[in-house]
């Protein structure tokens, strides 16, 4: 009974705990009216002077959106969306190109200096070029200079519209195209802006490369875009975090991330995602419906996803990997934390094509309070993927008596030569484990913190120094005490 | 009294033909029996046919078996034969008590019912639901949910017989029940018939299920199968499907296991057109065990789905599935399993694996083994793999001195053996191992006594 009672304590300590990153900072907005509707999306392509082309790929990608239906498949209880009851473009308003860092809006560099972004000399330090996205129109872009005189271009996707049109007409929707599902076609539709990159031939970034998302403005959904191009024997590391700002209202964030790795290119994206998960009630928090993907398609390219994601009230997202060129190499790990009235539904995809195509899948699901994560993904092996291997691991762990934790696999396989593995275990923290710690000493909380974090040790060593501190602490604030 | 096959729409063509024979459907049997009908086949225009659009049967699309022309008998078509001369079912010491469905009807003349002395009851379900209306009513269709699956509906709405076997409490039957389903036809025939097993509490049952098919004409059956398992209830399930490959075979198997109980369900499926195996496990009471496990062996263009949903009620229950197949030729293959554990369910113990091994590079393998789970002092974990023959093991093999091709027989032999050796009728595991063994080996795996080529036929 005094354990129960303890655990009540640890647990109302947690509940109490306030979203870290909550607040609204208040900056003018430069924002369309509510709706969508093909007027809307025009608006939204004159404001940003897009050529004529991307204006028609909107349009198709809303005529096509409003012929489809919002998918039910996936284990989440999603309430109605009113889509008509959104903003679709807000931008913060500044001045025309902050020459440097005096220029910028001093409330919006206050929100960065909060997030602990280094956007100042700080960052020169952290080695970290931040292409800062907040409310769909980047900011400031920084380091690149340094980064074009490699050739590298990493701009946002705004900027390579107007600069790099024929880049983004090849790519853009080579890899998700707007017919892909719902929410890939909305935001086709309505995107507003996001990030490029393009690495060019033998080029290997100098530093990671990172975006930071914020959804600042209320009832405005978050469609942003970015689009990776790494040309024959390059390599780059990409970062994306995410945090946002309490709001009562549920807000909707429908992404699309594409790769495109040619031959012997090394992508890697790792993602830690903070996003408002909703109070402890399950009130407001953000809906985050991503589209990502990448394409594989030269020979012995490899690319490779990794995602801490704690934030959200719902994740619903596949990063997959479409493994075309022959010795391609795809990678998922991922870490799913989910606390309170949070749901996830989150996974990848492996579509093996090419020869000897390898994948491997390592998910760890950690699920507390009346939570539901579920892991879904899907093997592919088709028929001329001769040689493949995949090996799947999904482990999910559980917290209290009234949350969820699901395992959907799908494995396909179409020849006689691959092989697939797949396997998961669904348990219990160990008690045995807390025991230990106890034992010696280390109280109930920490000794969680130890169990979690060197249970999902094996995704976290994916990820780069610059997240991995950060998503350490992430974890254990996700988790303190929330054990039942 | 033929289901017209031009009419567009599937689900209708069957609702015209219920309506139509409504009261041929409902002679005989009592009101607890056809009270059902109505709400199945409404439930059942609701859902149709299902295809791959339904996530249960995402790798197995049903309208084309539907399609085709079946005659359905709605009253049994008399058929003189000597049973001995066409069929002789040939594991040897093996003693049972026989019952005979043909085209889904119980045979009566050659396997009278049978009351023995100690309170067990073996007939036919339209014998049993007139006589024993209390026995059946409390478990006729409590157990199956047509509202959920479609072809759960269609055999409500049209079952009109089946076996029907009650062994009451405490008592033990003294040797197993040997269902017999023989198709044999002039025509393309249907058949739905509907099994209610009751095996109250502390009884000690076992039931072997044969399926066969004697003519060489496509057919379609259409099952349900009830079981209750009661307290402390121990019960053995086998069954062997061997029917050729024009044959589709839909059997919807649903278990209700009280506290205590115990139940091994194992299915064999040597030979078969189309089949799709649904297995709906209940543990209704705390501290059950249940193993379900299944081995498929397919080759030429046959397609086996196998779905099950282990339901975790309670909590202290254990639970095992393994699925074991090989796929050769262009042989497809689906594997849907669900454990679902409930709030409830603490200290559950839950284990499925699916294993396939492809033998061509035209063989297909879906495998889809979930978890869902809602209580957190649990231990379940899954596995699903999908490959060839163990490379070390074949060279160890080969480096001895076998033969390639034997070895390839040896390592499978293997691999089939983990869900034969848990067949608990000893007399019957040596005869199905024997029959994996010809199997494999490529000969056809009847009986001896048989004349049908059940691989010849309908090859389509």
């Amino acid at each position: 009974m005094a354990k129960e009672k303890d655990q009540d304590k640890i647990l109302q300590k947690y509940t109490q705990n306030e979203y870290k990153y909550g607040w609204v900072t208040d900056v003018e907005s430069d924002t369309l009216p509510k709706g969508l509707n093909e007027d809307i999306i025009r608006a939204i392509s004159k404001k940003k002077n897009e050529p004529q082309f991307l204006l028609d790929f909107r349009l198709k990608a809303f005529r096509h959106w409003q012929q489809m239906k919002m998918p039910d498949w996936a284990h989440l209880q999603i309430p109605e969306i009113d889509y008509q009851d959104m903003v679709y473009y807000s931008a913060p308003r500044q001045k025309a190109g902050p020459k440097n860092m005096d220029d910028v809006d001093p409330e919006l560099k206050k929100t960065f200096d909060r997030l602990g972004i280094p956007i100042d000399e700080q960052k020169r330090l952290a080695g970290v070029a931040v292409d800062a996205v907040m409310d769909s129109s980047s900011v400031k872009t920084t380091f690149k200079e340094k980064l074009a005189e490699l050739g590298i271009i990493f701009c946002s996707f705004s900027e390579a519209v107007q600069n790099h049109p024929d880049l983004v007409k090849e790519y853009m929707g080579s890899v998700v195209p707007y017919t892909d599902n719902y929410f890939a076609a909305l935001n086709s539709a309505v995107f507003s802006d996001g990030s490029f990159c393009y690495i060019p031939k033998g080029v290997k970034t100098p530093m990671e490369l990172s975006t930071y998302f914020r959804i600042n403005a209320a009832n405005t959904g978050q469609f942003e875009r970015t689009l990776i191009v790494a040309e024959d024997d390059s390599y780059v590391s990409y970062l994306e975090g995410c945090t946002a700002p309490i709001r009562d209202e549920n807000q909707l964030h429908a992404a699309i991330v594409e790769i495109v790795a040619k031959d012997n290119a090394h992508v890697k994206y790792s993602t830690v995602q903070n996003w408002y998960p909703g109070n402890k009630d399950g009130k407001g928090g953000i809906y985050n419906f991503v589209t990502k993907r990448g394409k594989a398609q030269g020979n012995n390219s490899k690319i490779s996803w990794t995602q801490v994601e704690t934030g959200s009230a719902i994740t619903w997202k596949y990063p997959s990997v479409i493994l075309m060129g022959d010795n391609s190499v795809g990678e998922f790990y991922s870490v799913a934390v989910t606390n309170n009235h949070q749901q996830a539904d989150t996974g990848t995809k492996m579509i093996h094509i090419g020869k000897n195509t390898k994948s491997t899948i390592i998910s760890k699901g950690i699920s507390a309070g009346y939570s539901n994560n579920s892991y879904r993904g899907l093997v592919k092996i088709t028929k001329n993927a001769e040689n493949a291997r995949n090996f799947s691991q999904c482990d999910s762990m559980l917290m209290g008596d009234q949350c969820g934790a699901h395992t959907f696999p799908y494995i396909e396989t179409e020849n006689m030569s691959s092989i697939v593995e797949h396997e998961a275990t669904t348990s219990k923290i160990g008690e045995d484990q807390i025991f230990y710690c106890n034992q010696r000493g280390i109280d109930e909380e920490d000794a969680i913190g130890l169990i979690v974090n060197g249970y999902a040790k094996e995704v976290l060593n994916k990820l780069p120094m610059e997240f991995a501190v950060e998503a350490q602490t992430l974890l254990q604030i996700s988790l303190e005490g929330s054990v039942g | 009294m033929s289901i017209d096959a031009q009419s567009i729409d599937l689900k209708d063509r069957f609702a015209d033909f219920f309506y139509k024979n409504l009261e041929t459907l409902k002679d005989g049997l009592p009101e607890h029996i056809n009270e059902h009908r109505e709400k199945a086949i409404q439930s059942f225009q609701k859902q149709g046919i299902p295809n791959k659009k339904v996530e249960a049967y995402k790798y197995t699309d049903l309208n084309p078996a539907f399609e085709q022309k079946y005659r359905t008998y709605l009253r049994p078509k008399s058929i003189d034969f000597d049973l001995n001369d066409i069929f002789h079912c040939d594991v040897p010491a093996l003693d049972t008590h026989v019952v005979l469905l043909l085209n889904g009807w119980y045979y009566e003349a050659k396997t009278p019912q049978k009351k023995l002395p100690n309170g067990v009851i073996i007939t036919s379900l339209r014998e049993a639901a007139n006589e024993y209306p209390d026995l059946v009513k409390k478990h006729y269709n409590q157990y199956a949910d047509p509202e959920k699956e479609s072809l759960t509906a269609l055999n409500t709405a049209f079952a009109q017989d089946g076996v029907f076997i009650y062994v009451p409490r405490g008592k033990t039957l003294d040797k197993p029940v040997q269902v017999i389903n023989l198709l044999m036809d002039e025509e393309d025939g249907m058949s739905q018939h509907r099994n209610l097993f009751i095996m109250e509490e502390n009884s000690h049952s076992q039931v072997v299920v044969c399926d066969h098919t004697l003519s060489q004409r496509n057919f379609l059956t259409n099952s349900v199968t009830e079981v209750y398992a009661g307290q402390n209830a121990q019960m053995d399930f086998v069954r062997i499907q061997n029917e050729h490959n024009g044959s589709t075979q839909l059997s919807n198997f649903y278990l209700n296991q009280e506290r205590d109980s115990r139940v091994m369900a194992n299915t064999i499926s040597l030979h078969g057109g189309l089949i799709r195996n649904n297995y709906n496990l209940r543990l209704n009471g705390e501290n059950c065990e249940n193993s379900t496990m299944g081995l498929y062996l397919t080759d030429r263009g046959q397609h086996i789905d196998s779905y099950v949903h282990m339901d975790h009620a309670y909590p202290h229950c254990r639970s095992n599935q393994l699925f074991k197949g090989v796929l050769d030729d262009y042989a497809t293959g689906a594997f849907n399993g669900r454990i679902l554990v409930r709030q409830d369910a603490q200290k559950t113990e839950a284990y499925q694996a699916n294993n396939n091994i492809l033998l061509t590079d035209d063989a297909k393998m879906n495998s889809k083994p979930q978890l869902e789970i809602y209580a957190d002092d649990v231990k379940c974990s899954h596995g699903g793999t999908s490959g060839q023959l163990n490379g070390d093991a074949m060279f160890y093999l080969r480096s001895r001195g076998i033969p390639l091709k034997e070895a390839q027989l040896l390592l499978m032999y293997a691999f089939a053996h983990e869900v034969i050796g848990e067949i608990n009728i000893t007399p019957l595991q040596d005869r199905i191992h024997e029959l994996v063994e010809k199997r494999l080996r490529g000969e056809l795996s009847r009986c001896n006594y048989c004349q049908m080529h059940c691989g010849d036929a309908g090859k389509n």
